[in-house]
């Protein structure tokens, strides 16, 4: 499957993944992510109940402490 | 048909934390014009603030939204501002933030970042919000950027963490801030149309 994330096409060997193993698989291990697919926001909670797919746009973005 | 500042005089931006990102970026949208804020934070202002934060010597141990009302007042006394002293959490977000038209992200912690994206985005998908990541150190101007995704901006370089070496410093939280305050701008101005929740966003 291809996925479009960050603004980058990315190709996967796999029909869909969680977002939990997108995650492991892209090594995003920051604490504090915020995901975001086809534009709409998943909870940390849903991770491992949303799957994503070939076409599907994904943001992972890093929220750094500081402000 | 209205004109681009009689836009921005009558729209109400929120802004969540009066920190650093939010003392800066209030001041700015005030002085841009902005017709009313509405600013919430549960600190009072210390010394070590002022080496970044928009407050005074004199203004040391009082709340901040107290001293951040008092000198957008100062720089531009039209602007309407609404404060709330208190720590947000999502129970109290929808109240707060039901009429801004924004909401600026200016918390301090990553997972306080998260609670008011995830808040917002559920309550008011069709809200925009302008959150700062990645502000931390000196230096890295061409670093600092805008991305869009949907409703939500993100400001910063979405990768400068606060350490040792790179500490929280006034010039690249106040960049930052302005770039929060731009951000709200060309929303408010050019009125930019907010983006479904099951939309695919493009760039």
């Amino acid at each position: 499957m291809k996925i479009c994330l960050n603004n980058r096409e990315v190709s996967m060997a796999g029909e869909s993944f969680s977002i939990r193993e997108l995650l492991d698989l892209m090594r995003f291990t920051f604490p504090m992510i915020v995901v975001k697919v086809n534009g709409r926001l998943v909870r940390k909670e849903e991770y491992e109940r949303v799957f994503v797919g070939d076409g599907d746009n994904v943001d992972a973005i890093h929220l750094i402490s500081g402000g | 048909m209205k004109s681009r500042l009689e836009k921005l005089k009558e729209t109400c931006i929120g802004i969540a934390g009066c920190g650093g990102l939010g003392s800066n970026c209030a001041m700015a949208l005030a002085r841009a014009g902005v017709g009313r804020l509405v600013i919430a934070d549960f600190d009072t202002v210390s010394r070590e603030n002022l080496e970044r934060q928009y407050f005074f010597l004199d203004q040391v141990g009082r709340k901040k939204v107290e001293a951040l009302r008092e000198n957008i007042g100062r720089s531009n006394p039209g602007v309407i501002v609404e404060i709330h002293d208190l720590r947000l959490g999502p129970d109290e977000i929808p109240a707060i933030f039901k009429d801004c038209r924004v909401i600026i992200e200016a918390v301090d912690h990553g997972d306080m970042k998260r609670m008011i994206i995830e808040t917002v985005s559920e309550c008011f998908p069709e809200k925009f919000i302008v959150a700062g990541s990645g502000l931390a150190g000196y230096g890295g101007n061409n670093a600092l950027s805008t991305r869009r995704l949907g409703n939500l901006f993100i400001c910063g370089d979405e990768v400068s963490e606060v350490s040792e070496a790179r500490p929280l410093m006034a010039p690249r939280v106040a960049a930052v801030a302005a770039l929060q305050a731009n951000q709200v701008l060309e929303i408010v101005m050019d009125d930019l149309a907010p983006a479904r929740a099951d939309d695919a966003w493009e760039e």
